[in-house]
């Protein structure tokens, strides 16, 4: 089809919260008929590990409201106002924000970002890796899910050239 | 609305964006053409993104019901 919409979207960042939107997006143009890619690179790379192990961090987004998945209602709206002493200080911090956010998002019927992944490939979304970024901080082909592609500026490029949405998250 | 057949149904209550749509998308997949799908969701935000999902894919929203906060939406595939 000589009209089949086209987005283009570079992930460039790699924790719980940033690395929702590309997958949401690209799996949703998918399902819209449309094509897409999504090209990981910086910490948008570790997206594409097997095991994903992203965590949000409260300290480093001031905006992030703080709430509890359980209790009553007029618990669970309540936002907690963490002071940065503790959020920047206290060991475990994001670990334990990262367990509510996954909690909030399970009982909300969001989707993992794995099974968002997933949906992508099977929808046929293309992944492509940074090959600059694999090298810089190591990574190797293995690490990845089947499927990915590697390439660097040029091969995003020539694609996103015939973009009608181009994003970069 | 509950006059219209529809040849295969699809349950998304309790999902949020973007699952309803996903799984849409997957469901209309399985059909013929001019075949129905009955869609129902809890997410609010459905209402809008349907008719934009249906909007760009061409297959047609015949019906949309409200009852309590359960939205079924009617969908002939193209």
């Amino acid at each position: 089809m000589g009209d089949t919409k086209k987005l283009a979207i570079i992930a460039s960042q790699g924790t719980l919260d940033w690395g929702y939107p590309p997958f949401i997006l690209a799996s949703t143009a998918a399902a819209m008929d449309m094509e897409a890619v999504i090209f990981f690179t910086f910490y948008g790379l570790p997206l594409l590990k097997k095991e994903i192990d992203a965590k949000v961090s409260p300290h480093s987004n001031p905006a992030m409201p703080m709430k509890m998945p359980f209790g009553n209602k007029d618990f669970q709206s309540m936002n907690w106002q963490i002071p940065n002493l503790i959020s920047a200080n206290v060991p475990g911090f994001d670990n334990m924000a990262t367990m509510l956010m996954k909690e909030t998002f399970k009982k909300k019927g969001v989707a993992t970002i794995e099974e968002l992944r997933s949906m992508c490939q099977e929808f046929g979304v293309r992944f492509i890796a940074c090959q600059m970024t694999m090298e810089v901080f190591g990574f190797e082909k293995e690490d990845f899910i089947d499927g990915v592609e590697f390439g660097g500026a040029a091969t995003f490029l020539e694609y996103a050239a015939d973009a009608n949405i181009s994003l970069f998250i | 609305m509950s006059e219209i057949a529809a040849k295969l149904e699809l349950n998304c209550e309790g999902l949020n964006c973007p699952l309803p749509i996903l799984k849409t998308k997957k469901a209309i997949d399985s059909l013929n053409s001019g075949e129905i799908l009955k869609m129902t969701a809890t997410d609010p935000g459905s209402v809008n993104d349907m008719a934009s999902w249906a909007n760009r894919t061409g297959n047609e929203l015949v019906g949309h019901t409200e009852v309590g906060n359960v939205h079924t939406f009617y969908i002939k595939k193209k």
